[in-house]
Formats: C-alpha cells, structure tokens, sequence
C-alpha cells in the first residue's frame, strides 16, 4: 500500500518534471500551445490569437524583422524581442519576410509590434511553466 | 497586403492584445483576469492620451 502510494507520487512529479520542460517549449514554438496542452483551452487560444495578430499585423505594416547579429545594442535587443515569438519568427525568416525598408512612420510601427509580440510570448510562456509547476491554477 | 494604421489605431490594437496577454498571465480566476485586462487597457489608452496632451503644451 504504501509502496503504491510512493510510486503514485513518484509518477507525478515526474510527469508534472517533464511538463514543465515541455509546455514552455510547445508555448514558444506556437504562442498559447503551452497553455492548450495543459488543458486551459479558451487561455490558450486567446493568447495565439493576441499573440500571432500583433506579429503578422506588424508583418502587414512593412515591419522590419531582426536577425542575429552583433551589432548596435538596440539591433540586438530587437533580435531577442524577435525570437520570443517562436514558429512564427522562424516561418517569416524561412520566407524571408519583413525584410523592406521602413520607409514611413507604420512601419516602425509594425517593428514593434513584432518585438513586442515576442516579449509578449516571453511572458505566455513563463505563465506556462508556473502553471506546469503547480504555482498558478 | 500592407496596413496602414494611423497612430490612435495602432495604440489601441496594441493596447487590446497586451492586456489580454497581461490578464492571462498576471491574474489567477477569470474574474480576476477580466478585471486586470480592462484595467490595463484603460491605462494603456490613457496613457497615450495623457502623453498626447503632454506633447500639446510642449509645443506650445
């Protein structure tokens, strides 16, 4: 019986262990995928949709897309903004989108919305993870 | 497909999609989650009209 019980518990920490490394990484390849695999659908889904919105209406503005570099620090930190979003920041390199010129005020606009998309992304998945831990509901 | 969004448009849109990700991940129940969303919106747009004002009497 409570050789039962031990391995019951044994069982779930490493589940809720193997969650905790796999929700954030689902969560920031698909922004909100961290939240659906953990069964907090409606979470999940208004996070993509707040998330993947920002990033493509930034696309759709002519933003500009950072890549890696070693640059100026704002170059670097644009780059790091980028990454937070995940898929889709590998799917607009892949295509090679959000490579024009800012040539007007929008665009600029569109280049922060998508580092700010990303940061956002930062964030959905460190929820992710507390929740995968048992920290938050 | 380009968008063309003037400033005040661009302001909100980023204000609504933050302070659903800013309710999500601050907040625990949905009641709570609801709260914070609209409380960061009304700020997120405040700000911009307070700043936008700010801006005014500089440059007067």
């Amino acid at each position: 019986m409570a050789n039962s019980t031990t391995e019951k518990r044994i069982g779930q920490a490493q589940a809720t262990s193997v969650m905790s490394v796999v929700a954030p990484a689902v969560g920031w390849l698909i922004p909100g995928a961290g939240h659906m695999m953990q069964r907090r659908w409606i979470r999940g889904l208004l996070l993509f949709v707040s998330i993947a919105t920002l990033f493509v209406l930034g696309l759709a503005m002519q933003g500009r897309i950072y890549k890696a570099n070693g640059g100026d620090i704002l170059d670097i930190l644009g780059f790091v903004g980028d990454v937070g979003a995940g898929g889709l920041y590998i799917v607009t390199l892949a295509m090679d989108w959000g490579q024009g010129a800012i040539a007007f005020a929008t665009a600029d606009y569109g280049t922060k919305f998508m580092i700010v998309a990303g940061l956002l992304n930062f964030i959905a998945v460190a929820d992710a993870y507390h929740i995968a831990i048992g920290k938050k509901r | 497909m380009t968008i063309t969004l003037n400033h005040f448009s661009a302001a909100a849109v980023f204000a609504l999609f933050a302070s659903v990700v800013f309710a999500i991940t601050h907040r625990d129940t949905t009641r709570d989650m609801v709260r914070y969303g609209l409380y960061c919106f009304v700020m997120f747009l405040g700000g911009v009209f307070v700043a936008g004002w700010a801006m005014w009497v500089l440059r007067r």
